[in-house]
């Protein structure tokens, strides 16, 4: 995985809450066998005006120019704004693949479903929790003034505004430290596989019948 | 004093991080076919190997036609599912194919077969994985990298979740089922209430369910926001488990003795406590674009004006508008174009059973498009066959149809066209979910039936009085 660095970058103000997964990454779209090629059909529903058009090339389709991601200069953000509840629903964790390939590097919000922001870590993708106040006050600059950049800065959980407003974040400090270090997380949970083996052979004498073969 | 959560999770931490983050020990893993190829794939360019290959087990369940099933029109979907029988295979992983009649949705084999058993931890790469937590597992949904995870390691690393309690009390109205209980709760905690808890559900009305009823409960923690839905073990979990394929036999005492301890202590503390009273749950459906756009069949579609909150204002008229609703309209005005009774919520026998005493001598409104009934597994199917339920479903109209996820999120032939309606027995009503530009209304399984009968949805207390 690809270290997390500071950066700066166009946020995007998506301006709903309770925005699900399905609505990133429709499952129409769930059907490649890979992690790549899903930023096309991000947000699909709302970024095509027809969307049940699944028989077109996604470049033929026509794209709804309304929408923020259509619109210059948001269709180059890093940066994804969003309301409460980003991300619940469905696991699939397409929906970060597809914010990814897309071309976001971090979403801000002042909260999201549990399983999407688990699914971020995986994947060098940064979610922030920041309070609705602050997240209020981004939508207003955002909305106010197009291209409007921030600069994340994950070493001191921090967030500055191109206009120099900054706001405090918090997070864990092991998923801070997988980020930043881009470390694997199979061959960090491998390096226990003592404590994994000394457990599954105290766990056998308890409850025997857990070990047997399906 | 512990929790129900507090004992699952203790028993299974491999290790604890020097944050607040443990290695979490995992004791069964299902896989289906959507969110496990690009796992799969991660291990070989990795060049690793299984942890543990007898602990998985593997079911087509997405993509599968539910009807003519030998032929697979869509080339997409017929590369998942061969990519599956492929990486099953390559692993040893134990799989049953389209053909077996084992096969059914990932949520609702585990427990038929007694793959997922009380006391374990159990994950999927499915968000509904919370389904197996009526057994008193503690079960919940992954992503994809944690799916390579867990094939890898056995383990995942997780932080622990606070506690919920929600308790149900009092005696459930006639016509009432699990899924308007949950329904009705969803409503009052909203779609983030729980988020970042594990549920435990309790109180008499739960004490009283069947294991399907809590299974439908559990299902749906995930559209409350928490990943994990929790049963304390009783008599009730001891009977269903006991005899299927893969419960204990031989340990079948010693599991008993390990599995009654599986309820919360007298006195532990939950972080937050949520009462519900059963007698004033109506019977519910959803208006919106979200589980918690939820209402009493005879209440009104809401008015945006009401609500004294701008963001939500704007949630309520961007849902009006996509279902193409007015405030103020009443269920007996929307006319439903088709009806789904299935998914991992609502296909068990139970499910089907509640469905085909509605429907029972009666026939499908000449106004539904399509009308079926979709079986959990390929062994409720042939239950359901035995107990003459396919046969009142297909005399009254109904397509009677081979087991999968099918029109829950239409990731195979079964869909909604754009700005057709749909009554459904299924988990979410989100856009497009059952086809782009479809809508979705969750109802239980009675209210969906009698809903395909009437032709819109009607309060299946007075419909029961005909």
């Amino acid at each position: 995985m690809i270290k997390f660095e500071t950066f700066s970058g166009i946020v995007a103000p998506l301006d709903r809450s309770n925005v699900d997964t399905d609505a990133i990454i429709p499952k129409e779209y769930l059907k490649s066998i890979k992690r790549t090629g899903f930023g096309k059909n991000l947000f699909d529903a709302w970024r095509y005006l027809n969307n049940q058009d699944l028989k077109s090339k996604n470049s033929e389709r026509e794209l709804n120019p309304d929408f923020i991601l259509n619109k210059s200069p948001y269709n180059n953000a890093e940066i994804l704004l969003a309301r409460e509840n980003f991300g619940c629903g469905s696991s699939r964790e397409h929906a970060v693949w597809a914010l990814s390939d897309f071309g976001f590097k971090a979403v801000l919000a002042p909260s999201f479903g549990d399983i999407f922001y688990s699914n971020s870590f995986k994947n060098g993708f940064l979610p922030i929790r920041l309070k609705t106040s602050d997240i209020d006050i981004l939508f207003n600059t955002t909305q106010m003034i197009p291209g409007f950049k921030v600069t994340i800065n994950l070493e001191d959980q921090h967030i500055e505004t191109q206009d120099k407003k900054k706001f405090i974040f918090k997070i864990d400090i092991n998923l801070k430290n997988r980020l930043l270090e881009g470390l694997d997380d199979i061959a960090i949970t491998l390096e226990h596989s003592d404590a994994i083996k000394i457990y599954e052979n105290s766990r056998v004498k308890v409850v025997p019948w857990l070990f047997k073969d399906i | 004093m512990k929790t129900l959560y507090d004992k699952l999770w203790d028993d299974h931490v491999v290790h604890a991080f020097n944050d607040d983050t443990f290695l979490i020990y995992i004791d069964r893993h299902l896989i289906h076919e959507v969110t496990s190829a690009q796992a799969f794939e991660g291990l070989k360019l990795a060049h690793r190997k299984l942890w543990r290959v007898d602990t998985n087990l593997a079911v087509p369940d997405h993509n599968v036609p539910t009807k003519n099933r030998e032929v697979i029109d869509d080339p997409i979907s017929k590369i998942q599912l061969e990519t599956l029988d492929e990486n099953c295979k390559d692993t040893g992983i134990t799989k049953f194919d389209m053909f077996d009649p084992r096969q059914g949705i990932v949520h609702v084999i585990g427990p038929e077969q007694g793959a997922s058993l009380p006391g374990m931890t159990i994950v999927c790469g499915d968000s509904h994985t919370s389904t197996n937590g009526a057994l008193g597992a503690l079960a919940f949904g992954i992503g994809t990298s944690d799916v390579e995870h867990v094939l890898a390691t056995q383990c995942l690393v997780l932080k622990k979740d606070k506690n919920m309690l929600i308790n149900i009390n009092g005696e459930i109205p006639k016509g009432i089922s699990a899924k308007d209980i949950i329904l009705s709760i969803i409503g009052k905690i909203g779609t983030a209430g729980a988020t970042g808890y594990a549920i435990e559900f309790a109180g008499d009305v739960i004490n009283s369910l069947s294991m399907e009823g809590r299974m439908t409960i559990c299902n749906m923690s995930i559209e409350a926001g928490s990943r994990v839905g929790l049963v304390a073990v009783d008599d009730t979990t001891l009977d269903y488990v006991e005899g299927r394929p893969y419960a204990p036999k031989d340990n079948w005492q010693q599991a008993v003795d390990y599995w009654q301890e599986l309820k919360s202590d007298n006195g532990a503390i939950f972080d937050k406590v949520v009462e519900i009273d059963a007698t004033k749950i109506e019977p519910q459906v959803t208006w919106g674009t979200s589980p918690e756009m939820v209402i009493s069949v005879n209440q009104a579609i809401p008015n945006p004006s009401e609500s004294d909150n701008a963001i939500k204002r704007e949630g309520i008229n961007n849902a009006l508008n996509y279902m193409d609703l007015e405030p103020g309209m009443r269920f007996d005005e929307i006319k439903i174009d088709k009806v789904f009774i299935g998914s991992c919520t609502n296909s068990r026998i139970e499910d089907l059973r509640a469905a085909a005493a509605i429907v029972k001598g009666k026939k499908v409104s000449k106004d539904i498009k399509l009308a079926m009934v979709v079986p959990g597994s390929g062994l409720i199917k042939r239950q359901a066959e035995d107990e003459g339920l396919a046969k009142i479903f297909i005399d009254s109209g109904f397509e009677w149809r081979d087991p999968g996820c099918s029109m829950c999120l239409g990731m195979n032939p079964d869909q909604l066209q754009p700005g057709e309606r749909c009554a459904s027995t299924s988990n979410r009503n989100f856009e497009g979910r059952q086809g782009p530009g479809g809508r979705t209304h969750l109802a239980s399984p009675s209210m969906t039936a009698a809903a395909a009968i009437a032709g819109h949805f009607v309060d299946i207390r007075e419909f029961c009085d005909d």
